[in-house]
C-alpha cells in the first residue's frame, strides 16, 4: 500500500511538468501580440516596445518557457503585465474565495446527490426515481449564468433577501459572507449535485445486481444492511473519483458564476488574463489550480485502491 | 481646567459628534476592474474614473471642454508657442503631507517622459525641459507650438504624485500617493479599491464624503441589480435598453451625456496589400456608396436605443470644432447604387472586423442588413479584441468595427488615426498634405486659427473616408436620487467637488 | 469449437453463458431494443430527440419567419399571434431562430462528443489494455489536460483555429476527450481483470478480438452516460465560445448566443432568454432521458 502510495506519487512531477508546457503552449495558441493589448488604446510604439522586451517575446518559445519556468522553480511566479501586481500575491488574495466556494458547492452537490442516487437505485422505477432524476438534470441543464441571473433578480432584487454581488471576507463578517455566497455555491451545486446523482445512481445499480449482494440478501440480511453496508462502499467509490474531478475543476474558478456574482475568486481572473494576454497570471494561477486537482486526484485513486482490493497486483 | 470641568466639556464634545456627520460612503460600481493605479504607466479609460478621486491634475475640464485650474491657478503660453507657464497653487499637499510645488511638477513631468512602461512618453513628446522659476511657477519649454498639450495636462500626464512617495517604492501602483481629495487604503483586484478621505485637501470644503469605494461589476444587469438593492449609489455605463425606464423612477437619477468621442468604421485603404484587392478599400466611390447605404439615426435607435448623437465627423456636431458646413448625410440607397454602378462593382463584397462586444455584434449586424439593400455583401467576422488589434496593425481586414473613448483636444481624435503611420492609423492613410494639416492645427492656439487647417481636414476626410464615422455615444449614469451635485462632463468621468448624498 | 470462433461470440459477463446458444436467441442488439421500448422514460427521451432532430432537419418549413430578417419597428417585442415567441434585440423572430438554431446546438452538442467519444475511447482503451509505459505516459498527458480549465483549454483551441461552429465543435470535443480516456481507462482496468477475460485469453483471443468483442460492449453503459452529460456540457460550452467570438457567427443563430444576448435583457424582454433556454433544457434532458433508457438496456448484466 504504502510502495502504491509512492508510485502514484512520483507520477504527479512529470503531470506536472506536462500541465506546465500545456498551459504555456496554449498561451502561445492564442493569436494577437500581447505587447499590443496590454499598451491599452493608445498603442504608443515606445511602450510596446518595452513590454515586448519585459516579456522576452522576442526570444525563442524555448527560451521563454525556461525563463518562466526558471522563475517558478526560484518561487516567483512573476507579476501581471495589467496591474503590476505579483502573481503569487493575486492567488494567495482569491484562494480562500475559490476554496470556500469549491467547498460549500462540494457540499450541497453531495448532500443533494448522494441520497437522492441511493433512493433512486433502491426504488427503481417508481416515482422517487423518476422525480430525483428529473429534479436532478434540471439542475444541469440550465446553464449557470442564467439561473444565476434569475436567482439575483429573484433574492436580491425582488425579495431583498440576499445581497446581489459581492464578497466579504468570513473574519470580518461570517453573516455576510454566507449570505454572499450561498447562491453561487447553490447554483453551482445543483449542477454539480446532478452529475453526480447520475453516477450514484448507476454505480449503485451496477453493484446492487452483483453476485456479493445476491449473496447478502439470500443470507437473510435486512436490506438496509445489504444497501449501506455491502452495496454502498462498493457504489461510491467510483462516485469520489468523481466529486474529486469535480472538485478540482471547482478550485479552477467558476467562470460564468464567478462573473454574474462578482465573486473575486480564481475564474474571472483566469479568464479576464486570457483576454487581455496576461502571460504570467494565466500560467501561474492555471499551475497552482493544476497542483490542488492532481493531488486530490492523487487522495481519490488511493481511496479507489483502498476500496477495490482486486485492483492490488 | 479642574476634571469635573474637563470630563464635562470632554461629554459635550462627545455629544456634538453626531451632529457632525455620520461618516459617509460613496460605493461607485464600475465596468471594468481598473489596471495600475499609477498615473504614468495607466492605460485604461476606467482607471481614469478612480484616478478622479485619487489625483488632482495641473488643470481640468468643465463641462463646456473648457480649461479650468486645478493645482495650477493660471496659464500662459509664450507669444511663440513653445513655453507654457504655469502658476500653481501654494496650499496643495500630497496624501504624505509632502509639499506640492514646482519643483514636484519638474518631477512628475520627467517621471512622465522617462520611466520605464510609461504611457504618458507619447503625450508629452513635445516638452523638452521643465524650469522651476519659483516654487509656484513652473514653464514647460517644447520643441515645436504643441497647443493638445493642454488637454494631456487635464488628463493623467497632469497628475501630480509625491515625489517622495515615488522615489521610495518599488510598486508604487500598489499603494499610490498622489493629491486628490481621497487618499488610498487599499485595493483588492477584481474586488474592491477604497479611498478615505484626505483631511489635508485643499479643497475638503467641497468634498462632503469620507470614503470611496469602488467595485468593478462587467455585466450591466447584475451592476443595475446592485444599484437596485441599494449596495451601489452609483453606476456607470448603464446599458442603453435600461436606462429609459430608471429614468422614470423616482427613486434614481440618470444622467446621459454625450461622449467626447466615437464609433466608427475603419477601412483599410493603405495598410496592406488587401486594400488593393478589395472594391471598398481602392475606390472611394464605393466607400462613399457604404456610408449612403446607412441610416445612421436607425441604427442609433436599433444599437442604442436611442441613446447616441448622429455623426460624421471625428468630433461631435456640437463641438467647436465640427465643420458645419458638411452635416451627418442622409441615407441615399438610389445614390449609392448608381455610385456602385459607375464604379463597376454593383455586388462589393467584404468582411466587416467585429468585436465580441455586445453593441459591436448589433451595429454590425444592422450595418449588414442596411448595406444589403445597396447591393454590398458584408460578412462579420468577429474576432475577439486582442486580436483584432493585432490584425488591423497588420493590415489583415477589409473593414474594423472600432471605437474610440476621445480626448478633450480634437487632436487627440485625429492625428493619431490619419497621420502618416502614426500608432492607430490602422487605414493606412497617407497625405503629405493632411500630414501638414494636421500639424499646423496643432501647432495655432485659437479654435478659429485650429478651424482653418481642420476644416481642410475634414474635406480629405471626407473624400477619402479612412474612417466611416458613425454616432457618439451618450456616458450613461444612474445613481440614487439623493446623489446632488453630479457634474456632467462630457469625458464621462464622475468628479467629487459638490457632490453630496443627503 | 474453434478458440476464433469462441472469441466472435457475444460478450460474457458475470452469469455463466454457453457459447453457440446465440444461433438461437435474438442478438444482443436487437434485444437491447427490445429492452429500450419498455423503458417508458427512455422512449420519451428518444422521441424528443427525435422531435428536435426532426425540427432541426425541417426547420425551413416550420418557422414562420426569416431567421435573420432584422425588422427595426419591432425590436424587443412582447410576443404576439404574428411572432409566437417575441421579437429580440433587432427585431427578429424568436420562434424562427429557435427553430433555426436546433442545428446549430444540435451539431455543437452531438459532434463535439463524437469526437470526444472516438478519440477518448480509443486512447483510453490503448492505455488500459497495454499498460506499462504507454499507459503511463498517456496517461500522465491525460492528467495533465484534465487539469487544466476546461474553457481555456477551449478557448486556446477555438481562437487558434479561427472562429466558426465547426472550428468551436473541434475545440469542444478535443477538450472534452481527456474525461473519455480517463473513463475507458478505469473501465478496461476493472473489466480486464474479470474472470471472463482471463478465460478468453487462456483460449487464445487476440487482443484485438477482447477488446472490440469482450471489453468494447461492457464499457459501453459508463461511456453513454457520460457521453449523455457531455452533450450537455457542450451545448453550453458554445454558448460562452459564441459569447468570446468564437462559435456560430452572427446572424446565424444557435441558443447559446441566443442566451448570452438576451441575458442583458432580462428585465424587460424576458421572452427572449426564456424559450432558447427552454430548448436548451428539453433537448439535454432528452438526451439524458434516453442515455439512461440505453444504459439500462444495453448493460449485459441486466437480460
Amino acid at each position: 500500500m504504502f510502495a502504491f502510495f509512492i508510485r502514484r506519487l512520483v507520477t504527479v512531477l512529470p503531470t506536472l511538468v506536462f500541465v506546465s508546457m500545456l498551459i504555456f503552449a496554449l498561451q502561445q495558441l492564442l493569436p494577437g501580440d500581447p505587447a499590443q493589448i496590454l499598451a491599452g488604446e493608445d498603442q504608443n510604439p515606445e511602450l510596446i516596445a518595452q513590454l515586448r522586451e519585459k516579456m522576452h517575446l522576442d526570444k525563442p518559445l524555448p527560451v521563454q518557457y525556461g525563463y518562466w519556468i526558471g522563475g517558478v522553480l526560484q518561487g516567483d511566479l512573476g507579476e501581471s503585465a495589467r496591474t503590476g501586481q505579483p502573481v503569487l500575491e493575486l492567488i494567495l488574495q482569491k484562494l480562500p474565495v475559490t476554496v470556500q466556494l469549491a467547498f460549500m458547492s462540494m457540499l450541497i452537490a453531495l448532500l443533494i446527490s448522494i441520497p437522492a442516487g441511493i433512493v433512486s437505485a433502491v426504488k427503481r422505477g417508481s416515482v422517487w426515481d423518476h422525480s430525483a432524476t428529473v429534479l436532478g438534470l434540471a439542475g444541469l441543464s440550465m446553464p449557470n449564468f442564467w439561473l444565476g441571473i434569475l436567482m439575483i433578480l429573484f433574492f436580491s432584487v425582488e425579495l431583498g433577501w440576499l445581497p446581489a454581488s459581492g464578497y466579504v471576507s468570513p473574519f470580518e463578517n461570517l453573516g455576510a459572507n454566507l449570505a454572499a455566497m450561498i447562491m453561487p455555491a447553490v447554483v453551482l451545486g445543483t449542477g454539480i449535485a446532478a452529475v453526480l446523482m447520475r453516477h450514484t445512481r448507476s454505480s449503485m445499480l451496477q453493484v446492487l445486481a452483483t453476485d456479493y449482494v445476491r449473496t447478502a440478501r439470500a443470507k437473510g440480511l435486512r436490506e438496509r444492511v445489504v444497501v449501506g453496508k455491502h452495496a454502498l462502499r462498493n457504489a461510491l467509490t467510483p462516485v469520489i473519483t468523481l466529486a474529486a474531478l469535480e472538485l478540482g475543476t471547482l478550485l479552477s474558478g467558476a467562470v460564468l458564476t464567478e462573473q454574474v456574482f462578482t465573486i473575486p475568486g480564481f475564474g474571472k481572473l483566469i479568464i479576464d488574463a486570457v483576454f487581455n494576454r496576461d502571460y504570467a497570471v494565466v500560467q501561474g494561477v492555471v499551475l497552482v489550480t493544476a497542483t490542488a486537482y492532481i493531488l486530490l486526484n492523487l487522495l481519490a485513486d488511493m481511496a479507489y485502491f483502498v476500496f477495490n482490493p482486486r485492483l492490488r497486483h | 481646567m479642574k476634571p469635573r470641568t474637563r470630563a464635562l466639556a470632554g461629554a459635550v464634545l462627545l455629544s456634538l459628534i453626531p451632529l457632525v456627520g455620520q461618516a459617509q460612503t460613496l460605493r461607485i460600481g464600475l465596468a471594468e476592474d481598473p489596471d495600475m493605479l499609477d498615473p504614468t504607466l495607466a492605460r485604461t479609460f476606467v482607471g481614469r474614473i478612480v484616478f478622479s478621486a485619487l489625483c488632482d491634475k495641473l488643470i481640468d475640464v468643465d463641462e463646456k471642454l473648457n480649461y479650468v485650474p486645478q493645482l495650477a491657478t493660471s496659464y500662459q503660453w509664450s507669444a511663440d508657442g513653445k513655453a507654457l507657464t504655469m502658476k500653481l497653487r501654494s496650499d496643495v499637499t500630497f496624501h504624505d503631507g509632502e509639499k506640492f510645488d514646482a519643483a514636484a511638477v519638474k518631477f512628475n513631468i520627467e517621471r512622465h517622459k522617462t520611466m520605464q512602461g510609461s504611457n504618458r512618453s507619447g503625450e508629452l513628446r513635445p516638452v523638452t525641459s521643465v524650469d522651476v522659476i519659483d516654487p509656484t511657477t513652473v514653464r514647460l519649454n517644447l520643441s515645436a507650438p504643441f497647443t493638445p498639450l493642454l488637454a494631456s495636462l487635464a488628463d493623467r500626464a497632469g497628475m501630480m504624485v509625491s515625489p517622495k512617495a515615488a522615489q521610495n517604492s518599488t510598486n508604487f501602483a500598489s499603494a499610490p500617493v498622489c493629491s486628490g481629495p481621497f487618499k488610498f487604503v487599499e485595493r483588492v483586484a477584481q474586488d474592491r479599491i477604497v479611498f478615505e478621505k484626505y483631511a489635508g485637501y485643499w479643497n475638503k470644503a467641497a468634498i462632503h464624503f469620507d470614503r470611496v469605494v469602488y467595485t468593478p461589476i462587467p455585466d450591466a444587469t447584475v451592476r443595475l441589480a446592485n444599484l437596485r438593492s441599494g449596495q451601489l449609489d452609483f453606476i456607470e455605463r448603464v446599458a442603453s435598453s435600461d436606462i429609459a425606464k430608471l429614468a422614470t423612477e423616482p427613486s434614481f437619477k440618470v444622467s446621459k451625456i454625450t461622449e467626447i468621442g466615437y464609433q466608427g468604421i475603419t477601412i483599410n485603404l493603405g495598410k496592406s496589400d488587401r486594400a488593393q484587392a478589395n472594391p471598398l478599400g481602392r475606390d472611394a466611390r464605393v466607400r462613399e456608396a457604404f456610408e449612403l447605404s446607412l441610416d445612421r439615426q436607425g441604427i442609433v435607435q436599433v444599437v442604442m436605443d436611442g441613446e447616441a448623437t448622429p455623426g460624421n465627423q471625428w468630433v461631435p456636431p456640437s463641438s467647436s470644432f465640427y465643420t458645419k458646413s458638411n452635416p451627418v448625410p442622409k441615407r441615399d440607397i438610389a445614390k449609392a447604387k448608381a455610385l456602385l454602378k459607375e464604379a463597376g462593382v454593383p455586388n462589393p463584397s467584404f468582411t466587416l472586423m467585429t468585436p465580441t462586444t455586445s453593441d459591436a455584434q448589433k451595429i454590425a449586424q444592422v450595418v449588414q442588413a442596411m448595406a444589403k439593400e445597396a447591393g454590398f455583401d458584408v460578412k462579420i467576422e468577429s474576432t475577439e479584441f486582442a486580436t483584432s488589434l493585432n490584425l488591423a496593425d497588420k493590415g489583415d481586414f477589409d473593414a474594423y468595427l472600432l471605437a474610440w473613448s476621445g480626448r478633450a483636444d480634437p487632436d487627440g481624435n485625429i492625428y493619431s488615426f490619419m497621420a502618416c503611420k502614426q500608432p492607430l492609423n490602422y487605414s493606412g492613410y497617407c497625405k503629405p498634405e493632411v500630414d501638414a494639416l494636421l500639424n499646423e492645427a496643432r501647432s495655432k492656439q485659437t479654435v478659429a486659427d485650429r478651424m482653418k487647417a481642420y476644416e481642410q481636414v475634414n474635406k480629405f476626410a471626407q473624400n477619402d473616408k479612412p474612417v466611416l464615422y458613425l454616432y457618439h455615444r451618450n456616458w450613461l449614469w444612474a445613481y440614487n436620487a439623493k446623489l446632488t451635485g453630479v457634474r456632467e462632463v462630457p469625458d464621462g468621468l464622475l468628479r467629487f467637488a459638490g457632490l453630496k448624498l443627503n | 469449437m474453434s478458440s476464433t470462433r469462441a472469441c466472435d461470440t457475444e460478450p460474457m459477463s458475470t452469469s455463466i453463458s454457453v457459447p453457440g446458444a446465440s444461433v438461437a436467441e435474438a442478438g444482443p442488439w436487437l434485444r437491447a431494443w427490445r429492452k429500450l421500448r419498455r423503458n417508458r422514460i427512455g422512449m420519451f427521451g428518444l422521441l424528443v430527440v427525435l422531435g428536435f432532430v426532426a425540427m432541426a432537419v425541417l426547420a425551413p418549413w416550420i418557422a414562420t419567419h426569416d431567421p435573420i430578417a432584422a425588422n427595426w419597428s419591432a425590436i424587443r417585442k412582447a410576443p404576439t399571434s404574428m411572432s409566437w415567441f417575441g421579437t429580440d434585440e433587432l427585431g427578429r423572430d424568436v420562434f424562427s431562430r429557435v427553430v433555426w438554431g436546433t442545428r446549430a446546438s444540435l451539431l455543437a452538442g452531438v459532434v463535439s462528443v463524437t469526437i470526444a467519444l472516438v478519440l477518448g475511447v480509443a486512447i483510453g482503451m490503448v492505455a488500459g489494455f497495454f499498460g506499462g509505459l504507454v499507459d503511463a505516459v498517456i496517461s500522465r498527458i491525460t492528467d495533465a489536460f484534465l487539469a487544466c480549465p476546461f474553457l481555456i483549454l477551449a478557448i486556446a483551441l477555438a481562437a487558434f483555429l479561427g472562429p466558426s461552429l465547426s472550428n468551436a465543435m473541434i475545440a469542444i470535443g478535443v477538450s472534452a476527450t481527456p474525461v473519455f480516456v480517463r473513463l475507458t481507462r478505469a473501465q478496461v482496468l476493472t473489466i480486464q481483470v474479470e474472470d471472463y477475460i482471463e478465460a478468453a485469453r487462456a483460449v487464445g483471443c487476440s487482443p484485438l478480438r477482447i477488446a472490440t468483442f469482450h471489453i468494447l460492449p461492457n464499457i459501453t453503459a459508463p461511456v453513454i452516460v457520460q457521453s449523455t452529460l457531455t452533450i450537455a456540457s457542450a451545448i453550453i460550452a458554445e454558448a460562452s465560445l459564441s459569447f468570446l467570438g468564437l462559435g456560430q457567427q452572427p446572424p446565424d443563430p444557435s441558443w447559446g448566443s441566443m442566451l448570452n444576448t438576451a441575458k442583458n435583457f432580462m428585465d424587460n424582454a424576458p421572452w427572449m432568454a426564456i424559450w432558447p433556454g427552454i430548448a436548451i433544457f428539453a433537448l439535454v434532458l432528452a438526451f439524458n432521458l434516453l442515455g439512461d433508457g440505453l444504459r439500462d438496456a444495453l448493460d449485459p448484466r441486466h437480460r
